[in-house]
């Protein structure tokens, strides 16, 4: 507010003098404004910015600017309500430190590796990226030139994206920074269903009995779901909870039942529940019998380190045979798991026996109807894909599967994870509609879509988001381009895996962000970019709910959206440079034209009129490029979905509603996948169908309990795990910046549990060094904050740019799903 | 007239970027440091020694909000302040029966609303978490500026340009 006290006093005794006297005052006295023309805020909907709930907004638009946001009552999602950082989108734009101009390190007035960042502009910062990328495909070809993404790309931008890396400039190395985050999710998916994201819908919720939340914070990383879990659980007393964590945090409050696992130990938790299941004799036979097969998986398949690493030369089954399986049958399984006693499983675990029934039953129980959470305590796993597996078995043994209420539900992290990076597949090893690069009959599809000639998509799959950091360090990866995510902070292990692969002087790094964070910092060029409502967009929730927006405001002078950037960079580029004589000769009409022309302005992309936008919308792009190109890449992907179980409706429908369920068929949204009378596609009278499979049946998979890739020892006696706070999204680079959020949580803190604060002469407050064998961390010791971590466990959270705790963190993947593990390794807190 | 309208847009966009690109501040350059405005121009294989913990705002002095939906921070501490399955401490103030004790702010009217807007007798139960909406401040001098602007500032402004 900008009314002094003063002002304040002096309006009021006017009017209250004016009232005495029984006359009117001239408006201009008053001290309120009531005229409709001075008050009137323009409003419209967006899905939030933030996380993969996909809560949609209401957005207050005066004069150009954005003056007030509030939770939209219409959406399904979230009925009006949103959490704190919902609350404060209004202000995510307007950090002093936008960026408004290209820069790029220079010494005198040229690119130097080492030089000073210097404003230039768009122009001749597109012509250094060009030359530079030009020159990399030209000294090695195109595996040396790649790009790293996001789950916060609008889908347009995610499909343009591949596209211009698949087809043009025939590399796959593209990867989203959803590796870290839902990689574990969609090979679980794949790996037992076929096809990817969760058959149910939040609907689930209103509809469970109990609800299990399997290393998931929901309380605050999922804020607004958490409401509606809380909502149930409380107006239905007969629902329980039960809360699955390493570590006390704000969701065990709600908890009926809370159990603080050893880590790594879920694994054999999830089997005891089967084997629980199988020994009282509750599992679902006729279910079982019709719907699903058995398998057994390899074991013993690494860690995703470096192949030098010893952990590696050890495993049996770390390279192309670690997803291998053979077929069993149910009597086999049963003896698979018959070793999950309560006893073996809770000295393993720390979990109280009684514990462990508690929750098993509640899966167990024919009359319960059960839906289990998880993020990224399961996603962020070396064992992350087998975890997604697990789970998937304990509801299908029971035949609690896409039903209201019984429902094993993948959260997302990413606002757009599921629409962009999953459905979209700008992974290394996918293409849109779970297509993948391998498969040559997928690329033949994709290649028809696109109009190219066979053979222009590699089949090779490129180098995944851990691996990209790994080939820039050893100087195989030379073109790197950067957007809409903050890797320097948020990948594991950046002293000896991130950072020095950015400042290698054989690379050159592009990154395009709002703000300066710290992965502008190690870039060589940095693009200014427009975001949000400053641009118009799709993004796809955790529910498979597909969202569309309109640019509201302007972004400032300067910032361009990261489509934008990719489409006019596409202009710089012949056919010539970037194909081979070859591939040219299979489509001699591409001949002297740019991958702008082929690729977005003559292909379905280019076929939608400026017309089709209403007069009174903003539209950046189109207006630039002169076509309807947020319409053109949306149905142009579209058409890789629709009538292949992830179809999508019209382009328009989507501005209309608050958005629909894919698949959508016949103009209906589906709630329940999987099951007949729900979803079209199930055959009539199979009941289920589990249709991502050839012959309609989920694998149950038995895949037992293995060590983690590092584990606390005498040196390093602690277990750090890394996560988010409620207040910030992500690396804090939007949240950081709105001063009530950063005031509610300045400072990412270590919280320890008392007693081992104490052993090691600690109060709370205290400066400490997190040291791991790759690198240290400074902070504060929080002894009694929101988080409670038990003995021998430490949390700190990531979001803060000063205190980067991935200088600690171990790059050990899930050598399935390539997704790092965050959750555990090895450290020692010592006063500074 | 809505083409002639765009090309205008477009022609008068790249006058200025034009403008910008020949303005004298595209000579300034910045070392790299200096973007790094997160982290007090520190270099990113250096950590700069962190703050103490700040102390929570216990002023109990309300502040105004960015808009009207805003939900209110809070001015004062919550140490030990729990709500869990059994308890919600702050309810123990802000419950419409409380506030004439308390002199608590008594909770917005949304809150008794259920999804699908009808009132309740007591506040719902999704709006049970208090601190999913509601933060305490810390005494911490934010990092960067934000330059938002409230619509009372933009009002007052398109009033005295009416003058």
């Amino acid at each position: 507010m900008t009314l002094n006290r003063r002002e304040f006093i002096k309006a009021n005794a006017v009017a209250a003098a004016a009232a005495v006297a029984g006359v009117s005052v001239p408006v201009t006295a008053s001290n309120l404004i009531t005229s409709s023309d001075m008050t009137k805020l323009k409003w419209d909907k967006a899905p939030c910015r933030f996380c993969g709930t996909g809560c949609s907004v209401n957005v207050g638009v005066m004069d150009g600017k954005i003056v007030a946001t509030h939770g939209d009552i219409k959406s399904p999602v979230n009925k009006g309500l949103n959490c704190v950082k919902g609350y404060f989108l209004s202000k995510i734009m307007y950090g002093k430190d936008r960026l408004t101009t290209p820069l790029l390190r220079m010494t005198n007035g040229q690119y130097d590796k080492n030089g000073d960042f210097t404003p230039i502009s768009w122009d001749k910062a597109f012509d250094v990226m060009a030359e530079k990328a030009k020159a990399t495909l030209k000294a090695k070809g195109p595996t040396a030139v790649g790009m790293f993404g996001s789950g916060q790309w609008t889908v347009q931008e995610g499909y343009a994206a591949a596209k211009l890396m698949k087809a043009g400039f025939r590399t796959n190395n593209i990867d989203p920074n959803a590796r870290h985050c839902m990689a574990s999710a969609v090979g679980g998916f794949m790996r037992t269903f076929g096809i990817d994201e969760p058959m149910g819908c939040y609907d689930d919720i209103e509809a469970a009995d109990a609800m299990v939340l399997w290393g998931s914070n929901m309380a605050e990383m999922h804020p607004i779901l958490w409401t509606r879990v809380t909502d149930r659980r409380l107006s239905a007393p007969h629902v329980k909870v039960a809360v699955l964590s390493t570590f006390e945090h704000r969701s065990t409050d709600l908890a009926d039942n809370s159990m603080i696992f050893t880590p790594q130990t879920d694994l054999a938790i999830l089997n005891f529940i089967a084997n629980y299941i199988i020994q009282t004799k509750r599992v679902n036979k006729d279910f079982v019998t019709k719907h699903t097969n058995f398998r057994q998986g390899n074991t013993d398949i690494g860690y995703g380190l470096r192949p030098e690493h010893p952990l590696e030369q050890k495993a049996k089954n770390n390279g192309k045979t670690a997803g291998g399986s053979s077929e069993i049958n149910f009597k086999q399984y049963a003896k698979f798991v018959s070793t999950y006693t309560a006893e073996y499983t809770s000295k393993l675990s720390g979990v109280p026996v009684a514990n462990l029934e508690a929750l098993a039953e509640l899966y167990a129980d024919p009359k319960i109807k059960v839906t289990s959470f998880w993020t990224m305590g399961f996603n962020q796993h070396t064992r992350g894909v087998w975890a997604n597996n697990l789970v998937y078995n304990i509801h299908l043994l029971t035949g609690k599967i896409s039903t209201p209420g019984n429902s094993p539900f993948s959260l997302t992290g990413q606002p757009s994870a599921c629409g962009t990076a999953r459905e979209v597949g700008t992974f290394s090893h996918r293409l849109p509609a779970d297509m993948v690069v391998a498969n040559p009959k997928h690329r033949a599809i994709a290649e028809k879509i696109w109009d190219l000639p066979e053979g222009t998509i590699p089949p090779k799959p490129g180098y995944h988001a851990v691996l990209q950091n790994r080939m820039l360090k050893d100087g195989k990866l030379n073109f790197y381009w950067v957007q809409c995510n903050n890797n320097m902070q948020a990948a594991a292990n950046i002293n000896e895996e991130v950072y020095p692969g950015y400042r290698n002087p054989e690379n050159f790094i592009v990154v395009s962000d709002p703000y300066p964070t710290v992965t502008a910092q190690a870039a060589d060029l940095i693009l200014p970019t427009a975001m949000w409502v400053e641009k118009e967009g799709v993004y796809g929730n955790a529910e498979r709910r597909t969202q569309a927006w309109y640019q509201m405001v302007e972004a400032p002078q300067g910032a361009k959206s990261d489509l934008w950037q990719l489409v006019e960079f596409s202009k710089r580029f012949n056919i010539e440079d970037v194909w081979t004589e070859e591939l040219i000769a299979k489509k001699p009409d591409v001949r002297g034209k740019t991958l702008y022309d082929v690729l977005y302005k003559d292909a379905e992309a280019g076929k939608f009129p400026l017309s089709e936008i209403p007069d009174d919308r903003l539209n950046d792009e189109s207006r630039d490029f002169g076509f309807y190109l947020q319409k053109g890449l949306f149905e142009e992907y579209a058409a890789f979905g629709r009538g292949h179980a992830h179809d999508l409706a019209p382009y328009e429908r989507y501005h209309q509603e608050r958005g629909l369920r894919w698949p959508v068929v016949d103009g209906k949204e589906t709630k329940w996948r999987f099951k007949e009378g729900s979803d079209p596609y199930v055959k009539a009278g199979t009941d289920f169908e589990f249709y991502g499979k050839p012959d309609g049946r989920a694998i149950i998979f038995a895949l037992p309990y293995e060590p983690a890739a590092e584990s606390p020892d005498e040196e390093y006696d602690m277990w750090l795990s890394t996560g988010r706070v409620l207040e910030h999204w992500h690396s804090g680079s939007m949240t950081q910046r709105v001063p009530e959020l950063y005031k509610a949580m300045p400072d990412a803190l270590l919280y320890m549990h008392p007693d081992d604060a104490k052993a090691r002469q600690m109060r709370r407050g205290d400066l400490v060094k997190i040291v791991s064998r790759r690198g240290e961390v400074q902070t504060r010791v929080e002894t009694r904050g929101r988080n409670k971590p038990p003995k021998g466990l430490v949390f700190m959270p990531w979001f803060d740019a000063s205190r980067l705790v991935n200088k600690v963190t171990l790059d050990a993947t899930d050598p399935l799903s390539k997704e790092t593990d965050y959750k555990k390794c090895a450290v020692k807190v010592v006063k500074v | 007239m809505n083409n002639f309208k765009n090309n205008l847009t477009s022609l008068l966009k790249k006058t200025l970027v034009l403008a910008v690109l020949f303005s004298p501040i595209s000579a300034m350059a910045v070392e790299s440091n200096e973007v790094a405005t997160l982290r007090d121009q520190t270099s990113i294989d250096e950590q700069k020694t962190p703050n103490v913990i700040p102390k929570v705002d216990n002023k109990d002095i309300k502040q105004s909000r960015n808009y009207p939906m805003q939900p209110p921070v809070i001015p004062h501490s919550t140490r030990n302040y729990y709500i869990n399955l059994n308890n919600n401490k702050c309810m123990s103030c802000h419950s419409r029966q409380q506030t004439e004790k308390s002199q608590a702010p008594m909770v917005s009217v949304t809150h008794y609303m259920d999804r699908d807007g009808n009132f309740l007798a007591e506040i719902s139960p999704r709006r049970y978490f208090c601190n999913q909406c509601h933060v305490t401040q810390l005494d911490a001098k934010p990092l960067v500026e934000n330059n938002f602007i409230d619509m009372h500032s933009l009002m007052k402004q398109k009033k005295a340009d009416e003058k």
